[in-house]
């Protein structure tokens, strides 16, 4: 379809291009000299960083899965007790950062923490070697802990497409006798993968970047290399290199889905005046609904939360601070704009890759989306040195005019925090975006077009309101990770600038969380704003 | 174009010129977290009426400052450990400072000698041992190899900083092949792979999970000052090790001006106030480190901890060594 004029296509190759300099920089940064820092590492601890990452990054995507399918499904599609509490209640989660879960976690399970001691004390143990007890810092505990804040990504996306699924199917599926089960696994199901895939990859690249969770959990993974060669060794090109490798690592994750979902498209008429009607659970079935939904709700939100206040209150004299509306304001600010300017993004390049007739058309999304594999402080290595090099040439510009130059301009301002957000957290809203857009068939471009709609015409009149569900997720997804993000906004800020992240973790790395457990709480609480609102708007029109 | 060219650079030069001559003031790249440096840096201000501004981060910042090169606007950068400050001026990013009452107020040992960075405060390399268990003897890093001590240590990730350190101290004192074999027999006599924090140490010990454990002066200080954390460390003598021959392993936290450092004058001022008596004072009062000034009071909890010998070796060397026990860490694979 050769529909778009020019500037759609150059501007959209334009935004990949930009959101991808950070990564080019790294890519630039791992030619240079690494001091041979990359070659030793190879002999001594690099293959079981290679096997933990894997470990932990499969085993991430595998429990996010097989979390979030069965509750997503459930809470769109059947009636059980307290699914309305349900519906927000699963995204809860998400607005918990993954450092405060690890540190309560890891808190509460380890040898000297309140459960063991508890358990000690009731049985009389004395030492270790009385009785065994799960060792929570393995990889398999890194993965659980991930996984209890990663798997709403699978939750949101794949209820969004049950409920994006026409309901003629389902009830179809019905007439002819096919009962809860038989309609989730053979119609629902295969049609949700595709989105099932995205929010699988993205919780991969997640799990990829994460290192406070793995670091908590003394699991050494690549992530962890990275930051030893650069920090440790000094070398930023060995750090450089090893992060090549790891987005080699999600590129092989992602072709393999590929391969798995082969040629298969599914498109869907979706009629959003089409009551749901949802299979009513009856007797232990019912029950069992609603207490899987409680243990995963307790497990993932309830328990840090509970947590985080009793710290909150031992130490409120401590906690409390009166800049605390100045920070939210911040957090606030940033991540409204972030997650508007990456829902535009992902907006053009989805509907660029859609009527586009370049079969490269493929390649601006997946540029665009590369941001977010990176661990946090180098993807902001990245964007320093772009911005610093702008600066620099605007300076030599005034300079060869003779005039003082303006300093810096891009670099170390909020509008750096704000690429920084922008390059990571694309890859969520495109995602989000494109598996809306993928269920819209083809041929309602051509009756559109044939009937003498302009491209955007047609945006407008006809796939924004068939995908305003995905935007929504795209929106709510982006917003609370921009509330959470640490390691961009850290290195990138402006002097005296604090996010209510930023504040939290200056007490987490001096050892006393105790101390920000009342920013934390607020990070969360602030998280729930556009949680309920945006779930809401989620949930009409049914 | 060419008008709004020209409005431009008109618009940029005047925003130029205002942040030119704006109120005194000093900015800071600060490694150590902002809440720590907080207590000081009010003081300063209400002193001095300069302005401090500050960005807190605990990786990065070097990088960032190289990368702003000229046009930076950071005047000075606070470090954590020795390794950053060898870093900053290993990779030219600061200059060398000529005051009088930084010189006085810092040892020799405690400054390069070429005055391109400064120690602000030491800290303490302690071994944590279990009232009960050990008890309070003399006891060296060396110890912690043999055989009595099988399945009886607890301790942090070899890659923390301040482990780091500690393993170049002892690559500077006894050569690489020896600190291979004492960290091999040293992970040996581990009771748990290395995890959790200082803190995290001391609880380990409280609940019976080990004997020993490293662990730096000042968490220990300020867990016996926090009510909830008191009982834990109630339960372990800090120690002091290698008495009896070189003294215990010290690094340092300090600072060092930036190369561009646009409010130089400024800066220098803040520098010297932080080695005067009463930030050194606030220093030992609120974060329990020693400070480096002499005639400055400890704490008085961290002067009930006694006096002890000190490592005299060069700083730097500790900075020298970081790659090499780095590479010995992975070698033993200690942290897996």
């Amino acid at each position: 379809m050769i529909v778009l004029n020019k500037k759609w296509p150059a501007f959209s190759w334009l935004l990949s291009f930009l959101l991808f300099l950070p990564l080019l920089a790294i890519i630039w940064q791992s030619f240079g000299d690494d001091g041979n820092v990359f070659a030793e590492l190879w002999q001594s601890v690099l293959p079981d960083y290679m096997l933990n990452t894997l470990l932990v990054v499969v085993s991430v995507g595998a429990l996010s899965m097989f979390i979030g399918v069965p509750i997503a499904w459930l809470v769109a599609m059947c009636q059980f007790p307290m699914r309305k509490f349900f519906v927000w209640g699963m995204l809860l989660p998400l607005a918990m950062p993954s450092y405060v879960v690890a540190f309560v976690y890891t808190d509460l399970l380890e040898y000297a923490g309140p459960i063991q001691s508890g358990l000690r004390e009731l049985f009389g143990w004395k030492t270790a070697q009385d009785y065994s007890f799960f060792d929570v810092r393995t990889w398999f505990g890194a993965s659980v802990m991930l996984a209890l804040v990663l798997y709403p990504y699978v939750y949101l996306l794949a209820r969004t497409a049950f409920l994006e699924q026409s309901q003629s199917l389902t009830q179809s599926a019905r007439l002819l006798g096919a009962n809860a089960w038989q309609s989730f696994w053979r119609i629902s199901l295969p049609l949700a993968r595709p989105a099932i895939a995205v929010a699988v990859a993205l919780v991969a690249m997640e799990s990829l970047a994460d290192f406070a969770v793995v670091n908590y959990f003394a699991v050494p993974t690549l992530t962890t290399a990275v930051y030893d060669t650069w920090l440790g060794y000094g070398s930023l090109a060995a750090a450089a290199r090893l992060s090549a490798l790891m987005l080699a690592v999600l590129f092989v994750l992602i072709a393999l889905e590929r391969v798995g979902r082969a040629k298969q498209r599914h498109y869907q008429r979706s009629d959003s005046r089409e009551p749901v009607i949802r299979h009513q659970l009856t007797g232990a079935k019912k029950w069992l609904a609603s207490s899987l939904c409680l243990v995963v709700f307790m497990a993932g939100f309830g328990v840090p939360f509970i947590s985080l206040i009793n710290m909150a209150i031992d130490y409120f004299d401590v906690s409390w601070n009166q800049e605390f509306l100045d920070y939210s304001i911040n957090s606030l600010l940033l991540a409204v704009t972030v997650s508007l300017v990456c829902l535009f993004i992902a907006i053009i390049l989805g509907y660029f890759k859609r009527l586009s007739s370049s079969k490269y058309a493929d390649i601006a999304p997946k540029l665009a989306s590369t941001g977010y594999a990176l661990p946090g402080t180098v993807l902001a290595i990245g964007v320093i040195i772009p911005l610093t090099l702008f600066d620099h040439s605007i300076n030599e510009f005034f300079d060869s005019l003779g005039m003082a130059g303006p300093g810096l301009l891009l670099s170390g301002t909020v509008f750096a925090i704000a690429a920084g957000y922008t390059v990571r957290f694309c890859a969520i809203a495109i995602g989000s975006v494109e598996s809306s857009f993928n269920k819209i068939s083809p041929s309602i471009d051509m009756v559109t077009l044939t009937l003498g709609r302009s491209p955007l015409g047609m945006l407008f009149k006809v796939h924004l309101p068939l995908i305003k569900k995905g935007c929504f997720a795209a929106l709510l997804l982006v917003f609370i990770e921009s509330m959470k993000e640490l390691p961009a906004a850290l290195l990138l800020r402006p002097f005296n600038y604090e996010t209510l992240a930023t504040y939290v973790y200056q007490f987490v790395s001096d050892e006393q969380l105790e101390h920000g457990a009342l920013a934390a709480i607020v990070i969360v609480l602030v998280g729930l704003i556009p949680l309920i609102f945006l779930n809401r708007s989620l949930e009409q029109q049914q | 174009m060419k008008s709004m060219i020209a409005m431009a650079v008109g618009v940029m030069s005047v925003a130029g010129s205002f942040a030119a001559y704006a109120a005194d003031e000093v900015n800071i790249y600060s490694y150590r977290q902002s809440f720590l440096i907080d207590p000081v840096v009010e003081k300063f201000e209400k002193d001095t009426g300069i302005n401090v501004n500050v960005v807190f981060a605990k990786k990065g910042l070097a990088e960032r400052l190289k990368r702003e090169g000229k046009l930076t606007k950071a005047d000075l950068v606070l470090t954590t450990d020795i390794s950053r400050l060898m870093e900053l001026k290993d990779k030219g990013l600061v200059a060398a400072v000529d005051s009088s009452v930084i010189e006085s107020n810092v040892p020799a040992n405690l400054r390069d000698p070429e005055d391109q960075w400064f120690a602000l405060t030491t800290r303490v390399r302690n071994v944590y041992a279990s009232k009960d268990r050990f008890g309070n003897k003399a006891i060296s890093y060396e110890d912690l190899a043999n055989p009595e001590f099988k399945g009886k240590i607890c301790t942090r990730s070899g890659k923390h900083p301040y482990t780091v350190a500690l393993v170049s101290s002892m690559i500077a004192h006894h050569g690489e092949a020896e600190t291979k074999e004492w960290l091999t027999k040293v992970k040996e006599n581990l009771a748990r792979k290395p995890q959790g924090n200082d803190r995290g140490q001391i609880k380990a010990i409280a609940a019976g999970q080990c004997d020993v454990s490293l662990g730096n002066s000042y968490y220990f200080g300020k867990m016996v000052s926090d009510p909830k954390q008191k009982p834990a460390a109630d339960n372990v003598h800090i120690l002091f090790p290698n008495q009896d021959n070189r003294g215990a392993h010290i690094n340092v936290s300090g600072m060092a001006l930036t190369k561009y450092a646009p409010n130089k004058a400024a800066a220098i001022k803040l520098m010297e106030y932080l080695t005067g008596d009463l930030a050194q004072g606030i220093y030992a009062q609120v974060n329990m480190e020693y400070p480096v000034k002499v005639g400055v009071k400890k704490s008085d909890l961290v002067a009930s901890w006694g006096d002890f010998k000190a490592d005299n070796l060069a700083m730097s060397d500790i900075a020298k060594y970081r790659p090499t026990a780095l590479k010995l860490l992975d070698q033993v694979k200690f942290d897996l």
